[in-house]
């Protein structure tokens, strides 16, 4: 059943009131999720969503409104509702505002999925989080938890320019966690945390069952291993840990509104001065960073993006030079850029906004047996625990579940709470060596906006190596 | 053009539909309970000095969690027409005959009043509790909330400046297959900005349960006053500092004790800090969470939680002893005791969390009466203990901060929005923001306290229905890290 109608009287009703531009997405959502714990079911949860929201610029000032109302008259209403908001929006008015044009028209895309997670016998998927959990447990664990999670989002778009696109996105993933009570504190191991435009057979793919045992292993082994000592050394990031590195110190800082001003108060602005694009070195030159939609099943792709966008490979960062942004139509006018493309919302309730999509490094020449090999002396990080960095997104701490000493090109004993601190760029410069064993890697928790959004991106990482840098940092 | 207002009693007798759908469809051994919420919340976004965000939503949903043969199983949608509610209860129903048993189930809330009904201790027309709402609020147009902004805007007098004013009606009813029905309403308004001058930021944020006392000029002079202070900071050594923590920076603190400390999950898998009847925070430390707010306001949130239970006011810490954490049935069930209305969407998940933490201020009169300085950096409810700080540092507020250890509570982040080196009591100089790995109880422990400000001042969460009471707070000692400069 197609949404389109609805969609085009909210536009209309928003020109009819004033607007000088309108756009409208209806979303239905599916959702799914459940946590098991300690080998019990412990929370299962199947919710629906539908609603249409809409954007209007008049003048150029924008107002939002959105309604869980699919009904031709509440269409109407709401793109009313958004031209009388952007009106008084334009009471405390900003620069003259426009959009960069860009190949407005029809379009549909779904994302591939082999196996429809929502059709998966509900038992069946709480066998597995109750094996995994009781794996964990076995093996251990004091406390062991497991959980997946299921969008299937359906979203018709129309706007003032033509757009009239409808997209079909299902998205899946999930992990275990062991954790164990030490002297004082908490010891964690992590297992899958993986999430993607894919379907169950992400999950299947993942063996939850298989690696619970050895997580609880090392969360037990890290209560007495050594504290990761402080000082400086070679740092080498497994591919979850710089997952997460990219999307802090890179993905967030390359966001065209934060380099605007316009998240200043809240997320923060960018150390990034648009002045530089093209010049500034950002990383060594083992650092080639794209913005890529298109990459099959990884948790930030699309067809089109929420401003009717489509999908394009871009770069951000080549051989260390930053030379592309995150953008949207209206902030791609502002900064004089000629493309947008990164506009999303995390539902109909929600104004689009910049948004990652999947930001990530291409390949580097080496493995990382290559790297500890080449490594005298240095810790290996695993899979993150705590982040943290500085509303310009230069400064950032991240502590991780699990650390090895490196001794003479060879992984030694395991260290606890290991953490890591230093200054982006002079981090990213610092990058000596990077393997070639990309894997996309989902992350469905990134938080921005006013009122809150939860976006979902991912981020092709692979092991890679710093030099010089401050770890073991702690209170 | 307003917010709509939900008539009386539309939340409750939707509730009902979905019961009696549910008996119709599972029988009359299914344990179910319904949650109606219908919130209305409207954000008038400011950069650069002018609105560039603007946006409004109503929506309803409806959440049933269902209890049939040793299952459970639960649900939501925003779809409240006949065939929608019928797709939730028949969903819910399949769900829960194929789900795994769930032996560890806490039962449902028994028929209760609310604590703000006839005879309750807390309640009635001399208890200074208003449980109504703000009307006014609740209907509040994008013109009041621009009216705001413009207000903050032209304090400011020229700097750049960013923020929200935002407006919350929320509308609820909860009923249950035990007989407990309820129902309430409560209206919110918030306002948080910034004022920017090279590279210096200052902030002032208030929350409340009327728009009317929110007032943006005050609050964009107040932002202007710190960033012009911040100006030409210096940078200082890493090392242990003696703070005065403004409400701002102790909100992030009380926020952080909700979310790990005082939370019942956590607690009952013993990876919180809380000991109950132990004192593990300094004598002058009293904190309780106040989802039906102080005397003189509007209460500020709703007064029951998602599983029925009637919230009421709850003691987490009295003169620096530990004596409560927050439950919902479940994890109240695990260690043996009784919910303390703290049940969420997110409870099952993260565990319950209290959404109205306010530390206790000073008796009033206790501090010297200053004259007032509104062009200083310091809050005026910071002024006394600054006062009495021999060498510090003055802290507005925090940013970023992440747990490193959850049991100790060891948290890292950034100073935000201005510091301030204090000497002999004065300010002599505006300080680089730092970066911070600190213990928090550990902050507040015994012997650690050296002053609570004698005035708390409402604060605002980013997201709506969670606000913090706070005032101001000197300790001996944080640990800073380094410079955020590196």
């Amino acid at each position: 059943m197609s949404h389109f109608d609805e969609a085009y009287s909210a536009v209309q009703a928003a020109l009819d009131a004033g607007a000088r531009y309108a756009d409208a997405r209806i979303m239905l959502r599916r959702t799914e999720s459940m946590t098991a714990r300690n080998g019990d079911v412990e929370d299962l949860s199947s919710d629906e969503s539908a609603g249409l929201g809409v954007r209007a610029l008049v003048g150029s000032s924008w107002g939002f409104y959105a309604v869980p109302d699919l009904s031709d008259a509440a269409a109407r209403a709401a793109g009313r509702r958004a031209a009388q908001i952007a009106a008084a929006s334009a009471t405390v008015p900003g620069p003259a505002i426009d959009l960069v044009p860009q190949g407005a028209g029809a379009g549909s895309w779904a994302s591939e999925c082999r196996i429809d997670p929502l059709t998966v016998p509900l038992a069946d998927k709480g066998d597995l989080l109750v094996r995994a959990t009781s794996a964990a447990k076995s093996a251990g664990a004091d406390q062991a938890e497991a959980h997946y999670g299921i969008w299937d989002t359906r979203k018709w778009f129309v706007s003032s320019d033509g757009h009239r696109i409808d997209q079909h996105i299902r998205e899946c993933g999930g992990g275990v966690t062991a954790s164990v009570l030490g002297d004082g504190e908490v010891q964690r191991r992590s297992y899958g945390q993986q999430y993607g435009t894919r379907g169950w057979e992400l999950i299947e793919e993942l063996d939850l069952a298989g690696n619970a045992a050895r997580i609880a292993d090392e969360a037990r082994a890290l209560v007495t291993a050594p504290l990761c000592p402080p000082g400086e050394t070679n740092l080498i990031l497994a591919a979850d840990q710089l997952a997460l590195q990219i999307h802090e110190s890179v993905g967030h800082a390359i966001e065209l509104d934060r380099i605007l001003g316009w998240e200043a108060a809240f997320a923060g602005t960018s150390w990034l001065d648009l002045e530089k694009l093209g010049s500034l070195r950002y990383g060594s030159e083992l650092m080639n960073i794209t913005i890529d939609p298109t990459i099959p099943g990884a948790l930030g792709s699309f067809g089109y993006d929420d401003e009717g966008t489509p999908a394009v490979k871009r770069d951000a960062v080549r051989d260390g030079i930053w030379v592309g942004v995150l953008a949207g139509r209206d902030s791609a006018a502002v900064a004089g850029l000629d493309y947008g493309g990164s506009v999303r919302s995390d539902g109909w309730a929600r104004l689009p906004m910049v948004r990652m999509t999947n930001v990530g490094l291409e390949p580097g020449p080496h493995t990382l047996d290559e790297i500890i090999a080449a490594t005298d002396d240095g810790i290996y990080m695993e899979t993150n625990r705590s982040w943290s960095i500085d509303d310009r997104r230069l400064n950032f701490q991240f502590g991780c579940e699990i650390g090895y000493e490196i001794k003479n090109g060879k992984r030694g004993r395991m260290l606890r709470n290991p953490t890591y601190t230093g200054i982006g760029p002079r981090f990213w410069q610092s990058m000596d060596m990077l393997s070639s064993e990309i894997v996309p890697v989902g992350i469905p928790n990134c938080g921005k906006g006013q009122p809150g959004q939860v976006g979902h991106t991912a981020h092709s990482a692979a092991p890679a190596r710093f030099t010089n840098v401050r770890v073991g940092v702690r209170g | 053009m307003s917010i709509d207002i939900a008539r009386t009693g539309a939340e409750l007798e939707l509730a009902a539909r979905v019961l009696e759908l549910v008996r119709a469809a599972a029988g009359p051994a299914a344990e179910a309970e319904v949650m109606v919420q219908h919130n209305a919340e409207a954000l008038t976004r400011f950069a650069n000095s002018a609105i560039h965000q603007n946006v409004a939503e109503a929506t309803t949903s409806v959440r049933l969690r269902l209890h049939l043969d040793g299952r459970t199983a639960g649900g939501s949608t925003t779809l409240t027409g006949t065939d929608g509610l019928r797709a939730l209860v028949e969903r819910t129903i399949a769900a829960v005959r194929v789900s795994p048993a769930d032996p560890t189930w806490p039962g449902l809330t028994s028929a209760r009043p609310l604590h703000h009904s006839a005879g309750y201790h807390g309640s009635g027309e001399n208890s200074g509790l208003d449980f109504g709402f703000d009307e006014a609020t609740a209907r509040a147009s994008p013109a009041e909330r621009a009216a705001r902004v413009r207000d903050f805007v032209r304090a400011a007098g020229g700097l750049e400046t960013a923020g929200y004013c935002r407006t919350v009606y929320c509308s609820a009813a909860f009923a249950n297959t035990a007989g407990q029905a309820v129902e309430g309403r409560t209206a919110e308004a918030g306002m948080d900005g910034i004022a920017r001058l090279n590279g210096s930021d200052g902030v002032a944020r208030r929350a409340g349960g009327r728009l009317g006392d929110l007032d943006g000029a005050a609050l964009g002079a107040r932002a202007a006053a710190k960033a012009r202070a911040g100006e030409r900071p210096v940078e200082l050594p890493p090392g242990r500092y003696e703070v005065v923590l403004e409400p701002e920076a102790v909100a992030d603190v009380l926020g952080n004790f909700a979310y790990f400390g005082f939370n019942g999950r956590t607690f009952a898998q013993k990876q919180s800090f809380a000991e109950l009847g132990v004192e593990q925070f300094d004598p002058a430390v009293t904190i309780v969470d106040d989802p039906l707010g102080s005397r003189g306001e509007p209460a500020p949130g709703l007064p029951f939680d998602i599983e029925g239970t009637p919230r009421e006011s709850l003691v987490l810490v009295r003169d620096g002893v530990t004596e409560a954490v927050a439950h919902d049935r479940r994890s109240a069930a695990e260690v043996g005791a009784e919910s303390t209305g703290h049940a969420s969407e997110v409870s099952r998940t993260w565990g319950p969390i209290a959404t109205h933490m306010r530390l206790e201020a000073a008796p009033a009169g206790t501090e010297p009466v200053l004259p007032a300085d509104p062009s200083g950096p310091t809050a005026e409810s910071a002024r006394p203990l600054v006062a009495r700080m021999e060498r510090g540092l003055l802290i507005t507020d925090f940013w970023y901060t992440r747990v490193l250890d959850q049991k100790s509570l060891v948290m890292t982040g950034l100073t935000r929005n201005g510091v301030w080196l204090v000497e002999d009591g004065e300010v002599t100089a505006a300080v680089s923001n730092m970066r911070f790995t600190q213990s928090y109880p550990q902050a507040l422990g015994i012997g650690a306290v050296r002053g609570i400000g004698s005035e708390t001042v409402l604060l605002p969460d980013s997201y709506a229905g969670v606000r913090f009471a706070a005032p101001a707070l000197h300790l001996a000692s944080w640990n800073l890290t380094g410079n955020a400069s590196g």
